[in-house]
């Protein structure tokens, strides 16, 4: 409603500021709501100003675009191709999701916060120190509560939502966005989170390694389409990737470094609070120990 | 974990992205797929895209609006859901059992 009212004030603005003023009216509002409906203790008022803030901080500078494979820019054959190769992921993430609600109709709530997360952090253009800007996934953390398949879905829905209202990604594009972002991305965060646990590696470590290296994943795998679909003249697919890697993977590096702590955050917060769903989804082993 | 470690980490993010803005490119990040659009022009000067987004945002207020939007709501419900969770606990079921 903020941001209504700040746009049919009718100013252009270019940098940020309005922007910010904005997104942390908006934000405040949202927030304010939940704390009275809800009775948030004064610890997870605190939890939320906080995250308010860094998402408020990170929203800042943000130019118009930011990544995934623009619509269009990947010829039909190679479309296809990831379109084809994406389905079977999704079919089964959809059973997937049926099959854990139907078990444990409880946990379409913490479903339904993996989903916010996604959403949340797909919308968040930081800026990174190699003086380009990206986002992060989001789908580290689902994919360590829920399973990877269920992020396919999840993923989909997500980019579906930025092809079809904010000319983010395309139509044409979406089964290899799926692909990178709710296939490639979330399977890396599951098998390096569980290999951390079978090397008795701290849990936290663990979120962060799976989240950061899943983020960076995902736009490895971008470059990696993107290089099949143009291979340069001289050097074929190889100089291509290493081209389109440069872009993308490395101002991915520190945002995949940012994602990667913030998870760790949010799934402390999830041990503190909610640690039966978890163990429920054998996430957590044993009670933490106080 | 103790609580000063949240403390920290979220900080330590803050950094990140503050950071970025300090740099001499100042506050222009050109976005990474505008960067790969002109990636593609080079190895491909030819190129043209066979199919153009179904609908675009008019200019870049209704942009920022689309994309805090998102934001909000997704953030919105993750506060809810801590609040939720808090609310659950005190009632005496759930949590750390």
């Amino acid at each position: 409603m903020c941001g209504l009212t700040y746009f049919v004030g009718g100013v252009k603005m270019k940098t940020g500021f309005r922007r910010v003023l904005g997104a942390v009216e908006m934000c405040t509002h949202s927030l304010a709501g939940t704390v009275m409906n809800t009775h948030m203790p004064r610890v997870g008022v605190r939890i939320g100003l906080l995250m308010m803030m860094v998402l408020i901080f990170v929203i800042y500078p943000a130019p118009t675009h930011a990544m995934h494979i623009m619509e269009g820019f990947l010829p039909p054959v190679w479309s296809l191709f990831w379109t084809a190769l994406t389905l079977p992921f999704l079919y089964l993430g959809f059973q997937r999701i049926r099959r854990t609600l139907a078990a444990n109709p409880g946990l379409k709530m913490l479903l339904g916060l993996v989903g916010a997360f996604v959403f949340v952090l797909s919308a968040l253009k930081m800026p990174s120190v190699t003086g380009s800007s990206s986002h992060p996934t989001g789908v580290g953390l689902g994919a360590i509560l829920f399973g990877p398949m269920t992020m396919t879905v999840i993923g989909v829905i997500v980019l579906f939502f930025q092809a079809v209202l904010l000319a983010h990604g395309g139509l044409t594009t979406l089964g290899a966005n799926t692909f990178s972002m709710g296939v490639v991305g979330p399977l890396l965060a599951y098998g390096i989170f569980k290999f951390c646990r079978g090397l008795a590696v701290p849990q936290w470590l663990g979120v962060f390694l799976a989240v950061a290296f899943s983020n960076l994943a995902t736009y490895v795998t971008t470059s990696l389409q993107l290089a099949l679909a143009f291979p340069a003249e001289p050097g074929g697919v190889v100089s291509s990737f290493l081209k389109f890697g440069g872009i993308f993977a490395v101002t991915q590096i520190p945002l995949a470094i940012s994602e990667g702590l913030l998870m760790v955050v949010v799934f402390n917060a999830l041990v503190a609070h909610n640690a039966r769903e978890l163990k429920e989804l054998k996430v957590l082993l044993r009670e933490p120990g106080r | 974990m103790p609580k000063v470690c949240n403390w920290v980490i979220l900080v330590v993010v803050v950094a990140v992205a503050v950071f970025a803005l300090v740099t001499p490119e100042g506050t222009n990040f050109p976005g990474t797929d505008t960067l790969a659009k002109e990636a593609i022009n080079q190895i491909r000067p030819h190129y043209r895209p066979w199919f153009s987004p179904v609908w675009e945002p008019p200019g870049g207020a209704m942009e920022s609006l689309l994309f805090a939007l998102q934001a909000a709501l997704g953030a919105g419900f993750i506060g809810f859901y801590f609040g939720y969770l808090y609310g659950r606990r005190r009632a005496g079921h759930g949590g750390r059992s």
